[in-house]
């Protein structure tokens, strides 16, 4: 099969889950008085769950380009480890114009399917499930604006929990191969709960602290060898 | 009033530089040992993070969060597969909400 259909294969519980977020983010879009045209433009232009929501809010509350340019760089600051991660799965003889693209899609969902390709990522692959998962995105979102209680609570709910199900597909896998990698991923569980549950940090904050701290630990108790990584 | 227009803009263009700066910058394979193996076990601690307990607080009742979360461990140590894991959760899900709004 080639590389771009794969892609779309792939990308069909990413486009699910981006559906079903993106139409509760759509929700929250409409009370801040966006329209469906704006929403759809937002999504597809940013592509960030986290982001978009709090810039819906900072747009409600009428707050400055200054203030919007750093909400955007809080709420997307795991991006730059990301980024910095993909750098190496990306062949050095690849035309630049694919980094480009790719840096504009890169998502944690994206990121999900490029980490778990054997080698180098394949561009065409990732073109194609942008294709499929991008469009239900931003199509979601102008969804959510344009008749945010019309799908039953029941079925958002199922839709909600797709990207974690993708996620452990991805991280389950490798903790089999590799009993470091169980280890940091039950760690990240238990200091993900607490933090969650016992301080005021947001889920992105949360997200890039234990990401430092736990993949340094990581790369601390037991550094890979040449063939590893 | 601000443009919402200009908003737009100026979240894509933020967004945009925080994600291809590193991945433009960095176009060589890192020799250091320490930053090779940090970055190899970012994805999957990343990953881990993000899905707990997100996952156990993004459905209505919080134990059929629970219970798809352990339905999406034991299938992908099964390896079914992105497909596979994700649709399974999601069934899970719809389940026990149809069952816990039947017991209410």
């Amino acid at each position: 099969m080639n590389g771009f259909r794969t892609g779309l294969k792939h990308a069909i519980p990413i486009g699910l889950g981006y559906f079903a977020v993106a139409f509760s983010l759509g929700i929250i879009a409409s009370n801040a008085g966006i329209t469906a045209f704006q929403g759809f433009l937002t999504s597809l232009l940013v592509n960030a769950s986290a982001g978009e929501n709090a810039a819906f809010i900072a747009i409600k509350e009428n707050a400055s380009y200054l203030q919007m340019i750093l909400i955007m760089i809080v709420s997307n600051i795991r991006y730059v480890l990301m980024s910095f991660a993909l750098s190496q799965k990306m062949d050095p003889r690849m035309p630049l114009i694919h980094r480009l693209v790719l840096g504009f899609f890169l998502t944690d969902e994206y990121f999900a399917l490029e980490i778990a390709q054997d080698g180098y990522v394949d561009p065409v692959y990732m073109y194609g499930a942008i294709c499929f998962a991008s469009p239900c995105w931003a199509l979601g979102t102008a969804f959510g604006i344009l008749m945010g209680n019309v799908l039953p609570l029941n079925i958002v709910s199922a839709l909600s929990v797709a990207l974690y199900g993708m996620f452990m597909a991805i991280f389950v896998p490798a903790c089999k191969k590799n009993r470091i990698i169980t280890l940091l991923v039950l760690l990240s569980f238990a200091c993900s709960f607490l933090l969650s549950r016992f301080t005021s940090l947001s889920e992105s904050h949360i997200t890039i602290v234990l990401t430092l701290l736990i993949a340094s630990l990581g790369a601390i108790i037991a550094p890979v060898e040449d063939e590893d990584a | 009033m601000h443009n919402i227009y200009l908003y737009i803009l100026v979240m894509t263009v933020t967004v945009y530089l925080i994600r291809v700066l590193p991945l433009t910058l960095v176009r060589k394979i890192i020799r250091n040992r320490f930053l090779r193996s940090f970055l190899y076990y970012v994805p999957y601690v990343t990953l881990a993070v993000m899905s707990f307990p997100a996952m156990i607080d993004a459905t209505i009742h919080p134990y059929s969060g629970i219970i798809a979360f352990l339905v999406g461990l034991i299938a992908s140590y099964k390896d079914l597969g992105l497909f596979k894991v994700t649709v399974l959760c999601c069934i899970t899900v719809l389940v026990m909400e149809y069952l816990f709004a039947a017991i209410r």
